[in-house]
Order: structure tokens, then C-alpha cells, then sequence
């Protein structure tokens, strides 16, 4: 592995959190290596001359793909609501919800 | 302590009013039973993928248009977050290249807001929360219905221009009336087609600075609105009179308790690690598509009540109570009432009164009325064949079930008084009431009263108010 890791433990658990990932403090210490092997990786990038270089946002030279504002058929219910583990009164049933909507 | 000023900004959800939601075929309609909108790409099935709504761009870029913004070329992103009300575990949204940027909307008294961006995004679903009285923390399940998940919805956000409740009140108003007018949304709050959140904060008057804000979910209507700007403004002043400071934090407005309270919410909630969503290509109208969409727009609302006030006062100023009228009139969307009255010879001020106060009580109605039969209807009470009192009856028949007014007034029998008929009542009145008539001889105008008061006893009141004090006056000489 080239240099030292530039991503902390406290960075890596962070992500973890966010991701709703749980690691063991040797996964911890193990993703913090291959993570910052990644950040490296892809920092190669910084070093080409972007001066003047538009953002991209999309790999494909496309744009304005649109569909015409049509109704299409739905999925059964029943079908769709069979491959729930839980499901009440037509809704999907969830665990109950801490924590603040978005 | 000095005194403070609050500063308000409005972030306003709108959905648009598309056949289909935002990235899939399924339909976009309020009310349907749970889960019957649904297919493998709104339910984030793997391997499916978005298509974007052409409708849908098109209605944001109506927004704007209204809104007075610049339509720029557009990026959706994925906003991320684990919550059941999105299946995918984000929602696509517009982010840092939204559609529209820096436009303005107009107040009813001519001053501006500025309009920071108006954005596309998909909606999420809806989750009902079961157990517990309905309380999310003490739920114990919840249950999700994915028909709304990925209706298209545009955020209209407003720079913090705002002062008061008042203004954030006539903006949101004002904001209704100019969805509705796009035909980009029915502007039903209590629906949720239009959802309101605000961001308050408080200031030393003088200062420059924004103070921290809070932001207020749960707005269900413009007086939920008023009432928690109000509040919050009264809870911040008091936490910083009592020497504390505002932490920012979403709050939820209590309607019944009248009170925001803090929601729950833990500290990295708000990074959600925005990327650009690689499913989507980017969205840029062009100069062909975004002139054939503005040159279909309807007149805004603002340049509605301009109209009216030419019409009312084509050479002058327009009275106090007359543009109250003329407001009301155009966000009833009553202006063609108006407008064919006065254009067929209806005086301004009656035709406005007419359609600000008898009109807007029955606005589903008279939406649907022929003008022209109001019109008519208008025209007989001018012209005295009915009174004032016969002509609002008339215009209730005609609101619930059509007609022509001249009949629906003869079936009621309200047939005009002839002038010899209202005469001949007049002078038997007269006649029969000597002292009254010496007073009103010698100048007492009030006695009038006194007389149409006779008269219509006489004429079980057909007769027309203004006609009696007219023979009154002629018999005075």
C-alpha cells in the first residue's frame, strides 16, 4: 500500500454510521487501509491540468432524455406486496420509525 | 435588550399536477387505495431504471417562467437516507444545478421576494404510524404507502425577504394563485398539493447579520402558517431575552397545542451525501422549447389585477376597499365575471361587489357560471327590473343550477314594478302618513327610510329601495 492512510478510524466509522454499516473495530481498521488505498487511487485525478475543463456530470454525451407525460400499467398489489416481509391493510408494514423525516 | 426584527424565508413543496409520476409511467393521483401506483422503478426494484416526465419539466419550467427565474440546464442528484418513506433509500432531487434560478414573485402591494431557486424533485411515500396515539417515538410499527413515491414535486425557495407573518401569509397566498394560474398545481394545501415549511429567525433591528433559524414543518394551512411564524418569533425573542441562543434545529408546529417543538434528531441526519445521480443525464430546455412555454403561459395573477384596475378605473387611482375587492376577485379566479360584466355595460363598482361578495362565497360555482348570464343577471339590478335583495337571490339559483336570470327571476316572481304601479304606492303612502311626510318635506332625510319601510310593506317587498327614494325626492321637488 503506497503512503500513509489519510482517512482516521473516527472518518471510517463516520461513513460506516452513514451508510448504517456495522464494522468491529479490526473491520474498522481494515476498511480505513483499503478506503484510503481507494481515496488515493482516485486522487491521481487532482493531479491532471482541469483548468477550463467543464464539470461532467454524466460519462454519456447526452441530455434531455425525456418520456412523454403517459400512464403506464402498475403492479398488482397483491404481487408486489407478497414479496414484503410484512404488510398490512394494503401498506407495507415496517419496524417502528426513531429519529426525525427528512 | 434591544429590539429584535425576524427575518423569514419560505420553502414551499409543490406537487405538479402530471398524468404520471416524476421518473415512471405510474399515475400521479391523490386518494387512490395504498399501493395501487406502483412499479419496479418507484419501489426501487433492482435493475429498473428512471426515465424523466416530459410533462413534469415542462410545469417546473412554467414555475419559473411565472416566477420571473432563469431556466438554466439542470443535474439531478441522490439525496440519501435510510427512511422508510423512500424504498430506494434516497430521493432523487436537484441540488447544486436546479432548473430555475434567481427570479422574484410580486405582493399584492407591489413589493418583490426574491425567489433563490425552484427546483424538481420526487416525492416520498406516505408512512402512517400505528400504536402510540399516533406518535412516531412511541409507535409500534408504521405502515407505507408507495403511491405518492415519485410524484413529481417542485421547491420553490424564497430568499429570507420576509419580516412578518403577515408577509410570509401574502406570499404564500400569492405563490397559491400563481401555481394555480401555471395549471402547475390545484394549490390544495390541506391535500398536501402545496406544502409550506419556514425558516425564522431573530435580529437586533439594524443588523445586517441572520441570526440562527429554525425551520417549521407541518404547515397545513396559511393560518397554521401565521400562527407558528408568530409563535416562533415569541419563543426565540424569549430565549434570547433570557440570555441564550437559538440553536438551529427542525421544529414541528403543534396546531392544537399552538406551539413548535423541537423534533428529535441526531447530529449526522444532515449528511446526506448528495451525488450526482448516474441514471439521469442532465435536463437542459432549449431555447425552442422554453419560448413555446412561455408563450403559452396565462397572465399571472399581478398583471390579472392590473387589468381589473384598469377596468374599474381607467383614468385614476382604484379606492382602498375596491382593490381589497379586485384581490379577492383574482384569487377566486372570478376575473372573467368581472370583466364580462363591466365590458357589457354592468357599472365597475357594482360588478366588482357583486363578484368579490356574493360570487366568491359560492367560488366552486361561480367558476363554472356563464359569464354572460351573470352579466344579464347584473344588468337587471342596474337597470332596476329587480332589487338589490331579488338580484343575490337570483344569483343563488343561478349559481346551484344554471339559467337564464330574467326567468329565474319571473319564477320567483320578482317581476318588475312598472313606474306608474310605484308611483301610485308612493303617493298612497304619502297620503296616508302626514307628520312623516312634513318632516321629510322640511329636510329630514332620514324619514326616507320611514317610507321605503311603507312602501315595501305595501308592495311585500318588491319594490326597489332606491326607486322609492328616487319619487320621494320628485314629490319633495
Amino acid at each position: 500500500m503506497a503512503g500513509t492512510p489519510r482517512l482516521t478510524r473516527q472518518e471510517t466509522a463516520h461513513v460506516a454510521r452513514l451508510a448504517r454499516i456495522a464494522l468491529t473495530d479490526e473491520e474498522l481498521e481494515q476498511f480505513a487501509g483499503q478506503l484510503a488505498a481507494v481515496l488515493e487511487h482516485a486522487a491521481a485525478v487532482s493531479a491532471l491540468e482541469t483548468e477550463g475543463v467543464p464539470p461532467t456530470a454524466h460519462p454519456l454525451p447526452l441530455r434531455n432524455v425525456l418520456r412523454p407525460d403517459e400512464v403506464r400499467p402498475c403492479l398488482d398489489r397483491d404481487e408486489v406486496l407478497s414479496q414484503a416481509p410484512a404488510a398490512e391493510e394494503g401498506r407495507f408494514r415496517v419496524p417502528r420509525i426513531l429519529g426525525e423525516s427528512p | 435588550m434591544p429590539d429584535f426584527e425576524s427575518v423569514i424565508g419560505l420553502e414551499v413543496h409543490c406537487e405538479l399536477a402530471t398524468a404520471t409520476k416524476l421518473f415512471c409511467g405510474c399515475r400521479n393521483a391523490f386518494g387512490d387505495e395504498p399501493n395501487t401506483n406502483v412499479c419496479p422503478v418507484c419501489l426501487g426494484l433492482p435493475g429498473s431504471l428512471p426515465v424523466l416526465n416530459a410533462g413534469a419539466v415542462e410545469l417546473a419550467m412554467r414555475i419559473g417562467m411565472a416566477l420571473h427565474c432563469e431556466v438554466r440546464p439542470s443535474v439531478f442528484h441522490r439525496k440519501n437516507y435510510f427512511y422508510p418513506d423512500m424504498p430506494k433509500d434516497y430521493q432523487v432531487s436537484q441540488y447544486d444545478e436546479p432548473i430555475n434560478v434567481d427570479g422574484y414573485l410580486e405582493l399584492p402591494d407591489g413589493s418583490r421576494v426574491g425567489i433563490v431557486r425552484a427546483h424538481l424533485e420526487e416525492d416520498t411515500g406516505k408512512t402512517t404510524h400505528v400504536g402510540g396515539g399516533g406518535r412516531i417515538h412511541d409507535a409500534e410499527h408504521a405502515l407505507v404507502d408507495y403511491n405518492r413515491a415519485g410524484v413529481p414535486l417542485v421547491e420553490i425557495v424564497s430568499a429570507p425577504d420576509l419580516r412578518t407573518s403577515g408577509q410570509a401569509r401574502a406570499y404564500a397566498g400569492e405563490l397559491r394563485s400563481i401555481l394555480v394560474a401555471t395549471g402547475a398545481s390545484d394549490g390544495r394545501m390541506e391535500e398536501g398539493s402545496m406544502r409550506v415549511d419556514a425558516n425564522v429567525s431573530i435580529r437586533p433591528v439594524g443588523s445586517a447579520e441572520l441570526g440562527t433559524r429554525c425551520e417549521i414543518k407541518n404547515l397545513n394551512s396559511l393560518r397554521s402558517l401565521v400562527r407558528a411564524i408568530d409563535h416562533e418569533i415569541a419563543r426565540q425573542t424569549e430565549v434570547v431575552g433570557a440570555g441564550d441562543r437559538v440553536v438551529q434545529q427542525t421544529r414541528h408546529w403543534d396546531e392544537e397545542a399552538g406551539r413548535t417543538v423541537a423534533l428529535r434528531s441526531k447530529e449526522e441526519a444532515f449528511d446526506y451525501r448528495y451525488f450526482p445521480e448516474p441514471d439521469l443525464v442532465p435536463v437542459a430546455p432549449d431555447a425552442g422549447w422554453q419560448e413555446e412555454v412561455a408563450s403559452a403561459l396565462p397572465p399571472m395573477p399581478a398583471e390579472r389585477r392590473a387589468r381589473l384596475r384598469s377596468l374599474v378605473a381607467p383614468e385614476g387611482a382604484v379606492a382602498a376597499a375596491q382593490d381589497d375587492q379586485i384581490a379577492t376577485v383574482v384569487e377566486q379566479e372570478l376575473d372573467a365575471l368581472v370583466v364580462a360584466a363591466v365590458e357589457g355595460g354592468v357599472g365597475a363598482g357594482l360588478a366588482l361587489a357583486r363578484t368579490a361578495n356574493e360570487a366568491a362565497a359560492d367560488a366552486e360555482g361561480s367558476r363554472k357560471v356563464d359569464p354572460q348570464a351573470f352579466r344579464a343577471l347584473l344588468l337587471l339590478e342596474q337597470e332596476g327590473t329587480i332589487t338589490a335583495t331579488q338580484a343575490k337571490a337570483v344569483l343563488g339559483e343561478l349559481l346551484e343550477h344554471g339559467g337564464d336570470p330574467a326567468e329565474i327571476a319571473r319564477r320567483k316572481g320578482f317581476e318588475a314594478m312598472d313606474a306608474d304601479r310605484l308611483a301610485a304606492t308612493v303617493a298612497d303612502v304619502v297620503a296616508a302618513n302626514p307628520p312623516e311626510w312634513e318632516r321629510f318635506r322640511s329636510g329630514e332625510d332620514k324619514l326616507a327610510q320611514f317610507f321605503i319601510g311603507q312602501v315595501m310593506k305595501a308592495t311585500s317587498g318588491k319594490a326597489d329601495g332606491k326607486a322609492v327614494v328616487a319619487e320621494l325626492r320628485r314629490l319633495r321637488g
